[in-house]
């Protein structure tokens, strides 16, 4: 294992010693001490890599990762693994707004609560959250799944698209085209894989689905707010 | 204005138009929506004028003596500024508005001048990275397509927070074009109505979007430049916060600059003239002392190589274009004129490009339309016009003296009327008024 301590690096040369292995692969498992909060940390990976943030990390931790496993032990800001390709980035603690932003495969999992605008734009990635979600989650979400083991926020869903949203607690109101839909055995099945990968023991009938009413999908002078 | 029989006198306020318009939301119960640019009239480059040498200044010869006009953008902070040997570049337009052999067309043209394109809203293409020999890659708050893989493969990538068609709004794509290419390269509902993000999903302002350049420097190592796109509105207070927040290079798009659709009231009423926009933008970069260290490209209405050197003159490093490049192409072409005006519009007069019908195959993704546009004259077409452009502004820099493009200056100039004056802040012509300053 190779440990960075980030008291005596900057971030500039972590990220670039991991992208290095984008060529040639010479260690696979990767520390970084002293993390306090560093923005931009573990971004941009393009490796099976294994890196454990020993701490708190600041925005847009695990950017665009690809095949990277990235577990934060401690809390992550804004952004955490927004536009993540691939790979899992998991989060000990809990994470600021905009978790998972527009993420297009890969899991992301928080042990903790996440703000607001979780999954905000999301495009095909899975991401579980064992606490609750803040308001305008998933907003204008595409694809993927957004799993809430806790409670969801205002205007959950608001203006969403293909994206499949479980909540097991409360949602305090759904956004414009967002509506709960009936919980079919696929849908059960595709709840149980992902608690399962993400490693919560809860049980997927506790659960309720919601998706898009499809009702704005074709611009309609009737549906305009007025 | 008075009709041709004489004694029927059209009103000022409800013209033709506004009828025409009146009639036409009474009917739909809808706004308009339409691409293509600003129509109203207001001050613009063709108010402006030069002042050629004569016995205080010193012209150089006007076919051969050098007048350079080449550019180096992003070298604030990235290791591979981009060189382009012309200062005009293309603005960013979408796979998806566009059809892919206009964005190829696009690409062929620009690189035969040694220029950049730039992608859109859709994401980036293989065909337009394969013709596009330097190309810039857009940060939209959709991130349609967005990843890391073409943000590594772009040579600049460009931030967008609005353009000058539409500040403050986001982008439609309505579901005709929707095809199952463009859908899939949005991951989106073939056939959606597709409303775009007006607002970026994870920054909320100026001291976030620094931690955003820093993420995405970080994960193209500072290699490539970063822009900051911002439509015309309050351009000096934007352009100091995109300097602040990191920007290698800022893009200035006036209201005249076009869009693929947005309601028309949009087009016609936000934001303000690209007149008016460049010398706040070069005075905020010259307060900073960041004039020339952060370029400034200037878009919205740049027709030919006056405008250009106009553009120069009042500060700008470079200028984009994106309508006149589409006209270069073919757009509202003559040719098509029967074809425009079987589906309600006129050669000359086409802004539907939302509809997908475009009769000269460019805003469409119809495969019978787009076969009309052969990329490679499109190209050849456009590089034509790139070349005659920087014919025409090395003309009026070398009249004015000037062996670089660059070297133009506000001194250069005069204004034809009290607004362009203002605006420009410039001198009337004939005077040494410059309304909004104290008389020197």
């Amino acid at each position: 294992m190779k440990t960075i301590d980030l008291s005596e690096t900057s971030t500039r040369d972590l990220n670039q010693a991991l992208h290095d292995q984008r060529g040639e692969c010479t260690e696979r498992n990767w520390e970084v001490l002293n993390p306090k909060g560093s923005h931009s940390l573990a971004c941009g990976l393009d490796q099976n890599l294994s890196v454990d943030i020993r701490g708190h990390a600041g925005y847009y931790c695990a950017g665009m990762n690809k095949g990277a496993e990235v577990t934060v032990h401690g809390s992550a800001g804004v952004g955490v693994a927004e536009n993540m390709m691939s790979g899992t980035v998991r989060v000990k603690g809990d994470v600021s707004q905009a978790a998972g932003a527009t993420a297009r495969g890969g899991l992301l999992v928080v042990e903790g609560n996440a703000g607001a605008r979780c999954g905000i734009s999301l495009k095909g990635a899975d991401i579980v959250v064992k606490g609750s979600v803040g308001h305008m989650s998933c907003f204008m979400a595409q694809a993927g799944t957004l799993v809430v083991c806790g409670d969801a926020g205002d205007a959950l869903g608001d203006s969403l698209y293909e994206v499949h949203i479980y909540v097991k607690g409360s949602v305090q109101s759904l956004g414009a085209d967002c509506v709960e839909k009936d919980m079919r055995e696929e849908h059960i099945r595709e709840l149980s894989d992902l608690l399962k990968r993400a490693g919560v023991d809860d049980d997927p009938l506790q659960f309720k689905r919601y998706g898009s009413a499809r009702k704005l999908y074709n611009f309609n002078i009737d549906n305009a707010v007025l | 204005m008075t009709h041709k029989n004489p004694g029927l006198r059209e009103s000022a306020t409800f013209d033709i138009d506004t009828l025409a318009e009146i009639d036409r939301a009474a009917t739909t119960g809808i706004y308009d929506i339409r691409g293509f640019g600003a129509k109203r009239k207001m001050p613009h480059f063709d108010d402006l004028l030069f002042l050629g040498a004569s016995m205080s200044r010193y012209p150089l010869e006007g076919y051969r003596e050098k007048c350079a006009t080449d550019v180096v953008l992003g070298n604030r902070f990235a290791k591979k500024p981009i060189h382009l040997d012309i200062p005009v570049t293309i603005a960013g337009m979408s796979f998806g508005a566009l059809s892919a052999y206009a964005k190829e067309a696009l690409g062929r043209g620009a690189t035969q001048m040694g220029t950049s394109t730039t992608t859109g809203d859709g994401g980036m293409t293989p065909e337009e990275r394969g013709h596009s020999n330097k190309l810039v890659y857009q940060y939209l708050p959709s991130r349609y397509g967005m990843n890391p893989d073409d943000l590594r493969k772009a040579d600049a990538i460009e931030i967008v927070l609005g353009q000058g068609a539409k500040p403050g709004g986001g982008g439609m794509l309505l579901g005709q074009k929707i095809t199952d290419r463009v859908a899939q390269m949005r991951t989106l509902p073939k056939g959606v109505d597709q409303r775009s993000a007006c607002r970026h999903p994870d920054w909320t302002g100026p001291d976030d979007l620094a931690i955003k350049i820093h993420e995405l420097r970080e994960i193209t190592d500072w290699q490539v430049p970063i822009y900051i796109k911002v439509g015309a509105t309050r351009t000096y207070y934007d352009v100091k916060l995109a300097v602040k927040a990191g920007a290698d290079v800022i893009v200035v798009d006036g209201m005249q600059g076009g869009t693929a659709a947005t309601q028309d009231v949009f087009i016609e009423h936000v934001g303000i003239p690209t007149l008016a926009a460049i010398p706040q933008a070069v005075k905020a970069l010259q307060e900073m002392g960041m004039h020339r260290t952060v370029q400034l490209i200037v878009s919205g209405g740049i027709r030919n190589g006056a405008d250009v050197a106009k553009c120069m003159a009042l500060g700008a490093d470079a200028v984009a274009i994106g309508t006149a490049a589409l006209v270069a192409l073919g757009c509202n072409h003559p040719k098509w004129a029967e074809e425009y005006q079987r589906i309600g519009s006129d050669a000359g007069y086409y802004d539907d490009y939302h509809e997908g019908k475009c009769p000269a195959g460019i805003s469409t993704q119809d495969k019978d339309l787009m076969s009309r546009l052969d990329p490679e004259l499109g190209g050849r077409r456009l590089a034509n016009y790139l070349q005659c452009m920087i014919l025409e502004a090395q003309t009026i820099a070398r009249a004015c003296g000037k062996s670089h493009l660059h070297n133009l200056e506000p001194e250069d100039l005069v204004a034809l009327s009290v607004e362009s004056a203002a605006m420009a802040k410039v001198p009337l012509a004939g005077t040494d008024w410059i309304p909004g300053t104290p008389f020197q």
